[in-house]
């Protein structure tokens, strides 16, 4: 018992130093922490908002790709359950109105055509060189993974928390939190190379070299959502979520049944356990 | 073990095969009628679980296999494919990234296990070597297997540990470039960690067998850390220890399904969704979880060579183990000393693996020397000296005897319990008949406030004498070990049936 009682007092003890040791203090030149947002598809029943993700698509189309690529991204993809759902005539009209290269034909020489279903979205720049010339020296990352290549680390105790919340967001909060974030004036002593801009959530330090994208009625709404710069980046980011999970609904309906049939299981192979060992004397 | 009658087959065409390939026995005798000791607890299931996870890895990796592509520019996106083109190729993925996390989870709870009850002590030093064995075979095959997406983090991660080798006095250089194929990570070590990464698997599984074979001549060690003196004292393995295995592995598939389906990534670090680039260092270059505590240890050393050498010590420390550790008693359950400095040391690989995921500066630094430090100073200094001044307790003669002491406890502990009820029920009686203005029901609550007085007279009314006074000295910590050497290994506190 004794030992037991100073095993616990080590691990409240190690607790202490766990917590004491993590309060942030935040350093210049380290980014905010994104706060959390509502998001449809969050937690284990979570589902993507259809109206949502086709507005996320429009803004994308019409602000974000004329920069940022969405290479894993093929047009039928917009057609998939789970996701956009557009119909086979809309995806195929959607396609057609942007052109890909292909060949080499019969002369041997490449051509260009309007896209098919079955094709991926052309990428916004030749290369990764003209990307960056033409935005500031830094090339624009490709969108389709966005939402989970990026995070602000959660720290203790959130990341503890989030295995029980199943908190999986922590990619479209900060995407969420980087297109509002702009400040048109660094805090005083912050000085910013030219042609960045200020954002205090950047992961990589503040001066961003991407423009402000969005402004408020840069996008015109179809179902009489505001027209404004929180409800573009909410859009954009839950767009990117889909774009870099587009079987999370798949999975996450599998999940409910798988873990129910492991429960149920489970519990009928505890009482043939018990049963079992009832004949056992010992 | 323990005069087992070998199986002889029934039919004309099992004795037909049994004279030619004995396999009909061998599978009856080894994991059917095979004694298993009684007072197994549920840490003496994850041998199973990590049996199963074994086999999720192997097969979710083959079905990999068939669509990765092993080449530096066609990796990540092969993995893509996978994720989206691929019939339930995410499900396939996440899987066998998740479970290499579970794999190891399941191994840390079996190996602890092994601490705690001293099942690394003769006659199972072999069996120990071999699961250390499959320890480090694991920890290769982990990490060639991350390097395989080709994302930030395996480009980085392959970097920083093949790099270690340049530690090496002379040859470091040379080595280094051998290991990589070139000059720097790129394709050529790309394909030979995947070839290892397939190759590795075929190894950890021959190691398993092994280290079953190892385990069925020695046969299980048990809570009591006694070894069973007769078959009374043993269940076969089946039904008995595969139902109960069956039921946790069920239990752990559930925790992996809640990671699996609802948070696939949450054990992994967002960088690998970033293709790797060479000329673009991560500003933490992390490993996957259950390499941070070996990562700290390495870079709590500030001589590279001295780092590289601690954090390959801290796993070969573990073959010495059944020497360091030369106390008599096995189990822990009896040397309650040991048991605190167990705790102790389960604290601190919590705490180097926390440290590991923290960046090498300030105080950082300095908690995670202090933690190896006492990493190893809990193998060569703690345990060799809890040897002599651990004050183990009495051990029961046998696991039977282990047995009939808690039963006989739990007797005592119900008829104690009897008694103050009647005692209770008796004195309000009294009480009411000698017309108190208190009604007796409230008499009867105002004695269960006042609980402890007749708790105190109770044992020297209606005891046995001899039984309970000894058991009082030993008081509390009896009490905790009866719950190790009884409760958990029997069936979960069923009633008992003995005559």
């Amino acid at each position: 018992m004794t030992s037991k009682l100073i095993s616990a007092a080590t691990c409240a003890a190690l607790a202490l130093v766990l917590t004491t040791a993590t309060t942030p203090a935040k350093a210049a030149g380290e980014s905010l922490k994104p706060p959390s947002q509502y998001w449809s598809f969050s937690g284990p029943f979570g589902r993507y908002d259809q109206a949502q993700l086709r507005r996320g698509f429009q803004v994308f189309r019409e602000v974000c790709a004329s920069c940022h690529g969405l290479k894993y991204i093929a047009f039928r993809n917009l057609g998939e359950p789970g996701g956009l759902e557009f119909t086979e005539d809309e995806v195929k009209a959607i396609a057609a109105e942007y052109t890909v290269q292909d060949g080499p034909n019969a002369d041997g020489e490449m051509f260009e055509r309007p896209a098919k279903p079955a094709d991926r979205w052309p990428p916004p720049f030749e290369n990764d060189v003209v990307g960056a010339l033409a935005n500031n020296g830094v090339a624009p990352p490709d969108a389709s993974l966005l939402a989970k290549a990026r995070a602000a680390e959660r720290g203790f105790p959130s990341f503890v928390i989030d295995m029980f919340t199943t908190h999986q967001e922590a990619g479209v909060d900060y995407i969420y939190a980087l297109l509002t974030g702009y400040e048109d004036e660094p805090p005083e002593g912050v000085e910013i190379a030219d042609g960045l801009s200020y954002n205090p959530y950047f992961l990589g330090g503040n001066a961003i070299a991407m423009v402000p994208p969005l402004f408020d009625e840069a996008v015109e709404y179809e179902d009489g959502t505001a027209p404004t710069i929180d409800n573009y980046a909410r859009d954009v980011a839950a767009f990117m979520m889909w774009a870099a999970e587009p079987k999370l609904e798949q999975r996450k309906f599998i999940g409910v049944w798988a873990f129910l049939y492991l429960a149920i299981l489970g519990a009928l192979l505890y009482l043939i356990k018990k049963k079992i060992w009832r004949r056992v004397g010992h | 073990m323990l005069g087992q009658t070998p199986y002889q087959p029934k039919t004309w065409i099992g004795r037909w095969l049994e004279k030619r390939l004995p396999v009909i026995s061998l599978v009856v005798d080894q994991f059917v009628s095979f004694p298993t000791p009684k007072t197994l607890n549920y840490w003496w299931t994850f041998g199973m679980v990590l049996s199963v996870m074994l086999i999720i890895q192997l097969i979710t990796g083959i079905v990999l296999a068939m669509h990765y592509t092993p080449h530096a520019s066609m990796a990540f996106d092969s993995i893509e494919h996978i994720m989206r083109d691929v019939q339930y190729g995410w499900l396939i993925r996440y899987m066998h990234a998740n479970g290499a996390s579970f794999f190891f989870l399941a191994l840390f709870i079996h190996m602890f296990r092994c601490l705690y009850y001293g099942s690394y002590k003769a006659p199972r030093e072999v069996l120990w070597w071999f699961g250390v064995l499959i320890l480090l075979t694991m920890m290769t095959t982990g990490f060639t297997g991350y390097v395989l997406p080709w994302g930030q983090m395996s480009y980085w991660a392959a970097t920083v540990i093949t790099n270690l080798f340049s530690a090496i006095p002379e040859y470091g250089d040379e080595i280094v470039i051998w290991l990589l194929g070139g000059y720097s990570v790129d394709n050529p070590t790309l394909v030979r960690f995947y070839s290892l990464h397939y190759l590795l698997p075929m190894i950890i599984a021959a190691l398993v067998a092994i280290h079953v074979w190892a385990l069925h001549v020695v046969g299980s060690n048990n809570p009591t850390g006694i070894e069973p003196k007769s078959l009374d004292e043993t269940v076969p393995f089946t039904p008995y220890a595969t139902m109960k295995d069956i039921f946790v592995v069920a239990v752990f598939l559930l925790l992996f399904a809640w990671f699996l389906f609802f948070q696939p990534n949450y054990l992994g670090h967002p960088d690998n969704y970033i293709p790797a680039d060479p000329l673009k260092t991560p500003p933490h270059i992390v490993p996957e979880w259950y390499f941070l505590p070996f990562y700290a240890i390495l870079r709590a050393v500030p001589d590279k060579l001295g780092g590289v050498v601690a954090m390959f010590a801290s796993i070969l420390v573990l073959f010495l183990l059944p020497w360091l550790d030369w106390s008599r008693v096995r189990s822990g359950t009896f040397r309650p000393l040991f048991r605190l400095f167990f705790w102790i040391l389960v604290a601190d690989c919590i705490l180097l693996g926390w440290l590991g995921a923290k960046p090498a500066e300030g105080i950082y630094v300095e908690i995670a020397q202090f933690a190896t430090i006492y990493y190893f100073a809990h193998f060569l200094l703690v345990l060799p000296l809890l040897g002599l001044f651990d004050r183990p307790k009495r051990l029961p003669e046998s696991i039977t005897a282990a047995v009939a002491t808690l039963d006989e406890k739990k007797a005592a502990a119900a008829e104690q319990a009897a008694l103050e009820r009647v005692m209770r029920a008796q004195d309000a009686e009294d009480r009411a008949k000698a017309g108190d203005t208190a009604t007796a029901e409230e008499t009867a609550k105002a004695d269960d406030a006042a609980k402890p007085e007749p708790a105190a007279e109770a044992p020297a009314a209606g005891e046995p004498p001899g039984a309970e006074p000894a058991a009082a000295t030993e008081d509390a910590s009896d009490v905790q070990r009866e719950k190790a050497a009884g409760e958990r290994g029997s069936a979960a506190g069923a009633p008992d049936k003995k005559d």
